[in-house]
């Protein structure tokens, strides 16, 4: 007797249509596996979908919540396709998001009184930079003394975590919070403009969208941007070629670093107009920001899209955490299934797998 | 219950396609019982995929196959086993911190305690009966290439296969391994096992096998009696052409000193020396060829030309200048290219063919202007080298990992030498290559010999060193133990100095180049 097996053969090529074919699969297989989630959680998974789906993109206050969520995510997300495409696995964004923030209230802590036009670039080149630090350490250490730098980008997470609420709990609390951990409201100045009566920091939306097109092109059109692809495919054959690794590791560290660090700009200077707490600046943008990244497939442009994805199932989920009362766990779960489901549709795409019996 | 004509495996009619290729078309092969059958061909012929299917990886689209006189359906390696078919991978499957007794039984239901006792005992019988030694409980990771290769096929006779499989199994082995194994397949022929072994080495076939099939182009080309049969017919209808086995030389008068490297002292990946106060000229126009067991510092010594690996001590000189101290990137620009015997650290199998011929000039104009990649002019290039250098490939577009082993290496020795090096490194420049690529490989290195290129050449085929080399040296133990002019070389000297039982002083080096 024997037990039926599976078998993994590769394929000689991976088409395209089957990657698409893989990836739709992989994301209603995690539908499924949430679904079961819902049910014993006691909700109807039916309800739940149509909940989230009409929450995040069924209805026009739906829509413009989900594109507000989707600037941070693209934002870091682009950084993402950057950094995993030169082989670093930066899993920090969250913690250079929430720099970012930091870094784009010191401007306003420092020239407060700055005109609009001055001082929101300032805030975005002072985020940029937050961002930049932030991912400098893992980004030194990793290229310098080769550490891992998964680990170490994902602990200073943490530690910009504490750093955000050090800051709001103690010297950057405001004089007139009523006792509240958050900095005294931004000038009115340093509000970036949105869309009537939504939302929508559009000038950092359309940032995103430029800096998602202007990554695509350095990776395509430039130099470094090959020397990025070859050293993520094959570092031997870019220590061969006489490119330089730490270069290398450090500029996509850094640039990813910094977007997210736009992000975290965005969201003090569009959404917030102060700096709070770590958890109410960010519902974990910056880990979400790597499926963003993996579902576009590393694609730059693509993150434009999944991004708005996942920025309306991020709105969906709070929709029934509202409805029906469901953990605030619940989307998060879901975030993790769907990464999950398409990194193993990766596997799907690339090996042909039997079922033997 | 074995049929009349003594035949145990026949495979009838079988086609398997893949996308964009026929690899088998049609193929018909008998194998009888007890006798060692060789299958040549080039790369690309067919042959592994044929026995795939035997062994029940790939599944035929079209075809028969008969085991033992019965018509079965392979569906899965494991199927195969039952049949007692075993296949030995090119690439060894074994794990390497575990003992051999523990990767013979890996995978096996054996009893759950002390699963290796009665296993050990059975190993030892048939590694005696076979003539194959090994000590069952050495991990894997103490053993030469040659042991990990015993314990591959002991793994397979030890799940009772009687008809064995090796797929191309001397391209990892020293001379001396390679003489072990034909010798034990012989063997193990004479006790009733029947041998299928995939080569596309001519030597080998002659030497070891009763019959051969060849095959070409995804076809039977013929199956011939060994003993009716010479390397010339076999080459023949391998490639389907003649082939020159003889190289036509030019005499060339060589040049200046190009590469000048004195007291060179590198170490291994574990620290320990492995190129000690090794000394080489190299001049323009010749090719000094060094010949050596594989292991004896030759990898070190090439990356250590190429920037690749730290120098302890000695010069490196190329042009009169010296390089020791310069990065990778100073040394391509000083004239150094480099085809490394491992083929892959120098280049992106996942990328285009395109992306894979600029990797040394995507830097300089017209490939790199500035910040930017012009893609009109990688356009021009790529197209340029595939049409020169005829690498056989659907377009410039294509991944380079879609392309055949001789095509693979046509386009990375393309764009070493578009670079126009006055110094050309060649490792192994055609290991795991058929005799058509080959040959191809070899004329595109006496043609740069011809451009006036100083190249250094290793290689483990001690038959492409002397066809090839104006020089030859002997490595042992990262020393040079002689050299001397090609068309003096005394083979039993040389096999001597490969050994290290022979050192030539400096006194008796013959023919000291102008």
């Amino acid at each position: 007797m024997k037990a039926p097996h599976i078998r993994f053969e590769r394929r000689l090529s991976s088409p395209p249509g089957l990657q698409v074919v893989a990836l739709i699969v992989a994301l209603l297989l995690a539908m499924i596996t949430v679904g079961i989630i819902f049910y014993f959680l006691g909700v109807n998974p039916f309800v739940a979908f149509q909940r989230i789906f009409r929450g995040g993109f069924g209805s026009l206050f739906g829509l413009q919540e989900t594109v507000t969520k989707s600037i941070p995510l693209m934002l870091a997300g682009v950084g993402l396709t950057l950094a995993f495409r030169g082989r670093m696995y930066n899993i920090g964004a969250e913690g250079q998001l929430l720099m970012g923030a930091v870094f784009a209230t010191g401007v306003i802590r420092i020239v407060p009184d700055w005109p609009s036009y001055l001082l929101i670039p300032a805030m975005f080149l002072s985020g940029f930079l937050g961002g930049m630090v932030w991912a400098f350490f893992p980004a030194i250490l990793k290229a310098r003394f080769r550490v891992d730098e998964v680990l170490t980008s994902l602990m200073l997470v943490y530690v910009a975590g504490e750093l955000v609420r050090f800051l709001v709990y103690g010297p950057w609390r405001g004089t007139d919070t009523r006792g509240f951990p958050i900095t005294d409201e931004f000038p009115l100045a340093s509000h970036i403009p949105t869309l009537a009566g939504t939302r929508i920091h559009y000038p950092t939306w359309l940032l995103a969208v430029l800096l998602a097109v202007m990554i695509y092109v350095l990776l395509t059109r430039t130099k470094i941007g090959y020397e990025i692809r070859v050293t993520g495919e094959n570092p031997e054959a870019a220590r061969y070629a006489g490119m330089n690794y730490q270069r290398v590791a450090l500029l996509v560290m850094l640039i990813s670093g910094g977007l997210a660090g736009l992000a975290g700009t965005g969201e003090v200077a569009g959404i917030h107009f102060r700096l709070r707490p770590p958890e109410a600046i960010s519902p974990g943008y910056g880990f979400t920001a790597i499926i963003v990244a993996w579902l576009a497939r590393l694609n730059p442009l693509a993150a434009i899209l999944t991004s708005f994805l996942l920025g309306g199932l991020l709105v969906g989920g709070d929709a029934i955490q509202i409805a029906l009362n469901l953990p605030a766990a619940t989307v998060q779960i879901f975030n993790g299934v769907i990464l999950l489901f398409v990194i193993a549709a990766d596997l799907f795409a690339q090996y042909k797998i039997r079922l033997e019996v | 219950m074995m049929p009349e004509d003594g035949v145990v495996v026949r495979m009838k009619g079988i086609v398997k396609r893949f996308p964009g290729v026929v690899a088998n078309a049609g193929v018909d092969l008998e194998v009888r019982r007890g006798e060692v059958h060789a299958l040549l061909g080039e790369n690309g012929a067919g042959k592994t995929t044929l026995m795939n299917i035997l062994y029940g990886i790939y599944h035929p689209d079209e075809g028969e196959i008969w085991v033992n006189g019965k018509r079965v359906t392979i569906r899965s390696p494991q199927d195969a086993i039952r049949l007692g078919i075993g296949m030995i991978h090119q690439q060894f499957r074994l794990v390497q911190t575990h003992t051999v007794v523990e990767n013979i039984i890996l995978g096996l239901k054996e009893a759950f305690f002390f699963p290796d006792r009665p296993a050990r005992r059975r190993i030892l019988e048939l590694s005696e009966h076979y003539g194959m030694k090994i000590d069952p409980e050495a991990r894997i990771w103490q053993l030469s290439a040659g042991e990990q290769q015993r314990v591959e096929i002991l793994k397979v006779l030890y799940r009772g296969a009687n008809i064995l499989i090796l797929d191309e199994p001397t391209s990892m082995l020293t001379p001396a391994e390679t003489h072990d194994l034909l010798r034990t397949l012989r063997r193990m022929a004479k006790q009733g096992q029947t041998v299928i072994f995939i080569t596309h080495k001519l030597e080998e076939v002659i030497e070891v096998s009763d019959r051969v099939t060849v095959m070409r182009q995804g076809k039977v080309a013929a199956t011939l009696n060994t003993s009716e049969t010479n390397p010339r017919q076999l080459a023949q209808l391998m490639v389907g052409r003649d082939v020159l086995f003889r190289l036509e030389k030019k005499p060339i008068q060589p040049g200046e000193v190009v590469l000048d490297v004195s007291g060179l002292n590198v170490l291994n990946d574990k620290g320990l020396p492995a190129v000690c106060d090794l000394a080489l000229q190299v001049r323009a126009g010749q090719i000094l060829g060094v010949a050596g067991v594989s292991g004896n510092g030759q990898r070190e010594l090439v990356e250590a030309i190429a920037g690749l690996r730290p120098v302890v001590g000695g010069r490196i000189a190329v042009n009169g200048r010296d390089v020791t101290r310069l990065l990778p990137r100073a040394r391509i620009e000083s004239g150094i290219g480099f085809v490394p015997g491992e083929r892959w650290m120098a280049l992106v199998p996942s990328m285009s063919v395109a992306e894979n011929l600029i990797l040394k000039n995507y830097v300089r104009s017209p490939i790199g202007r500035g910040i930017w990649l012009d893609r009109r002019a990688i356009a021009v290039y790529a197209d340029a080298l595939i049409n020169q250098f005829a690498i056989l490939t659907p377009d410039r577009h294509t991944p380079l990992k879609k392309l055949s082993g001789g095509n693979i290496q046509r386009a990375l020795l393309a764009r070493e030498m578009s670079e126009k090096p006055s110094l050309l490194i060649v490792a192994q420049p055609t290991s795991g290559l058929d005799v058509g690529a080959t040959e191809t490989i070899w004329q595109m290195l006496l043609a740069e010999r011809e451009r006036g290129t100083a190249i250094l050449l290793i290689s483990d085929d001690l038959k492409e060193v002397l066809s090839l080399s104006d020089r030859v040296a002997v490595i042992f133990e990262g020393q040079i133990m002689g050299e001397f002019l090609a068309e003096q070389a005394d083979l039993e000297q040389i096999s001597l100095m490969m050994a290290g039982a022979l050192r030539l002083s400096d006194a008796n080096v013959v023919g000291e180049a102008a």
